[in-house]
């Protein structure tokens, strides 16, 4: 074994420039595999993490009538707080117009505690205001409305017989989050204001639970644990990381192939080196072992390569992080503005093996036919 | 002497309550001859909407068959892409039938809000077709001469919970008893929209208003303009006409 690795090391270093470019092409896919893969890993953290504070708690009680993605819904998914729960605050949800610059815009009114502490809104700013009507908004929200900290605007709602109302509500606090679901066409007041505005009166349509909170069937109500809540956000970072997949897919698929080919062509032209080897004692098999390592050295050369860029480049971004374009913030997902990657062991591990393997699969396949070989011919130097 | 002062405030009192009570027993009569110069048991309407935005104007022209206060057919006639579009109102539900889809979809909730074809109307607004003196409250405020014409400002509030307005101010001609202004308010106090009546003409031996303008205040622009085309007051109109099958045919 060990003669067989320094014979390989020996005709890989004497292949020259051949190896040079192999071994880049590997080590370059090998670090864009990390790269991608750890952003992905990292976003999800933060997504969900972002989300648990900012959105989900421990999870939502809502209301049986009430879905939070079916916007026809609010008008009657709301009842009355259920009594005797502990770890619960209200939300109720509320639909109305409002008109900045004199344009329409249907919103999502959402009331809440302003004593809250489970969720990272900084609702409690409505309780230092004088004005009547204290909201907070999102930047989204902000951006897309053209509406800025202080500003007024008028609002139309109707209360729960369908009475027309409206009046001027004035933004205390404009709050930066990277989940868009408690931002986009949404505006957060005190629910005691919100109860007044609409004559419903200690009612909700959803509850964030914390941890004091435990579920138990109630009438009107289901429970939606964090886990479930959190599924539709892992499956969509799941089907994105299966798109990246494909990327980087292709790009092992160019490195592989030069391989390969490198081994063909290493088995074409060095017939008499064969031939040499079997004549001085060598079993085929030994020949074959001895390309198939000379083949999977390239992956081990592509690590060593790629460590010494790809440590001091991941070492960078996982201070710097990776900024995401504005575009894909709008996405409606929950996506920060920089995203820091997260190098698992598990992922350094399993890249590693995914290289190693795949080159030394790819040695091998074209080593095969050296058992085939006739080494009387081989020593001639006969093409076979 | 204290007697003969309470005497006088109390029929100072009583005449003032008595002509309260007049004065609403009157703004009841008069808008109770709007409803009567405003509503017919069926109406045939062929009518022009004309929605004035930012950079041009649409018209669309549509045909509207109403029997009572409850049922209402619109059948749109123009232009091509909303040629045999028909809203159906049966009671308090709603029904769109699209030809492009063949599709027939029902409005509820908050999408009866939304605007008929970038009104300033919503469908709830079109729906709602009850008589004033159902709903509302009487009384006169003032007199005054609008638009050349001797009319009465009339206050009224609603006495029913499930008005979309709570309070409108109605400019009434005290001649033709028909309404040349109204001003919707909400629960709040704050103007929400404004309706012009204009072009009064004598139809049938009643007045009534040919071009209206509905304005949503609080939103920019010139709001739309309805204009009336040709009217039919109480044509016998056929039961098919409120009825689902008639939105696919």
């Amino acid at each position: 074994m060990k003669l067989a690795l320094k014979l390989a090391f020996k005709n890989l270093w004497g292949a020259g420039t051949r190896t040079v470019l192999n071994v880049l092409v590997l080590s370059f896919s090998f670090v864009i595999i990390i790269l991608l893969n750890s952003i992905m890993d990292g976003w999800d953290q933060q997504a969900q993490k972002d989300s648990i504070v900012w959105e989900f708690g421990e999870g939502h009680l809502l209301h049986k009538q009430y879905d939070p993605l079916d916007s026809f819904t609010i008008l009657d998914g709301h009842g009355p707080i259920p009594k005797n729960q502990l770890g619960i605050t209200p939300i109720l949800v509320y639909q109305a117009t409002i008109y900045p610059q004199g344009r329409m815009k249907g919103i999502v009114l959402k009331g809440i505690d302003s004593n809250q502490t489970i969720l990272e809104l900084p609702i409690e700013k409505v309780k230092t205001s004088e004005a009547k009507f204290p909201v907070i908004i999102g930047k989204r929200l902000a951006e897309s409305a053209k509406l800025n900290k202080g500003d007024e605007v008028q609002i139309r709602w109707r209360d729960k017989n369908g009475t027309y109302d409206a009046n001027t509500l004035t933004i205390v606090d404009v709050f930066d989050s990277n989940v868009p679901n408690i931002d986009n066409g949404q505006i957060w007041m005190d629910i005691k204001t919100l109860w007044k505005m609409t004559d419903l009166n200690q009612e909700a349509s959803f509850f964030v639970a914390d941890k004091n909170y435990k579920a138990e069937a109630l009438p009107l109500w289901r429970f939606k644990s964090q886990e479930a809540l959190l599924k539709q956000l892992k499956d969509l970072i799941n089907q994105k990381k299966t798109g990246q997949a494909i990327i980087y897919l292709l790009l092992m698929a160019i490195a592989l192939l030069a391989v390969f080919d490198t081994q063909i062509l290493s088995i074409f032209r060095r017939q008499k080196e064969i031939g040499t080897y079997i004549a001085l004692g060598m079993t085929r098999s030994r020949v074959v072992r001895l390309f198939t390592i000379e083949g999977s050295m390239y992956s081990i050369l592509a690590l060593i390569v790629g460590s010494i860029y790809g440590i001091p480049f991941f070492m960078y971004l996982a201070q710097v992080g990776f900024a995401v374009p504005p575009a894909d913030q709008k996405m409606g997902i929950a996506i920060a503005e920089v995203i820091f990657p997260i190098y698992g062991i598990k992922l350094v591990l399993s890249t590693i093996l995914l290289v190693v393997i795949s080159a030394t699969i790819v040695s091998y396949l074209p080593a095969r036919k050296i058992a085939k070989l006739n080494p009387v011919l081989a020593l001639k130097g006969k093409q076979q | 002497m204290k007697k003969i002062l309470f005497v006088l405030l109390f029929c100072a009192y009583f005449s003032n309550d008595l002509s309260a009570q007049q004065s609403s027993k009157e703004a009841l009569e008069i808008i109770k001859k709007v409803d009567k110069n405003m509503f017919s048991e069926t109406q045939i309407i062929t009518s022009e909407m004309i929605v004035y935005g930012k950079r041009k104007s649409r018209t669309i022209r549509s045909k509207g068959y109403s029997k009572g206060q409850q049922n209402n057919l619109t059948e749109y006639l123009s232009p091509e892409r909303e040629k045999g579009t028909k809203m159906l109102k049966l009671d308090n539900r709603l029904w769109i039938y699209s030809p492009a889809t063949d599709r027939t979809i029902q409005l509820s909730g908050h999408l009866l809000r939304q605007s008929v074809m970038g009104s300033d109307l919503s469908y709830e607004d079109m729906m709602e077709e009850r008589k004033l003196s159902d709903l509302y409250n009487t009384k006169i405020v003032r007199e005054e001469i609008y638009q050349g014409r001797p009319s009465w400002i009339m206050e009224l509030t609603a006495f029913v919970d499930d008005l979309a307005y709570d309070k409108r101010i109605l400019w009434v001609d005290k001649n033709r008893f028909v309404p040349l202004k109204e001003n919707l308010y909400a629960k709040s106090g704050i103007l929400l929209k404004t309706t012009l009546f204009m072009n009064i003409k004598q139809i049938d031996g009643r007045w009534y208003p040919t071009r209206l303008n509905y304005k949503d205040v609080l939103k920019d622009g010139k709001g739309t303009d309805f204009v009336i085309l040709d009217i039919k007051f109480n044509p016998a109109i056929s039961d098919e006409y409120f009825s689902k099958s008639i939105l696919r045919k």
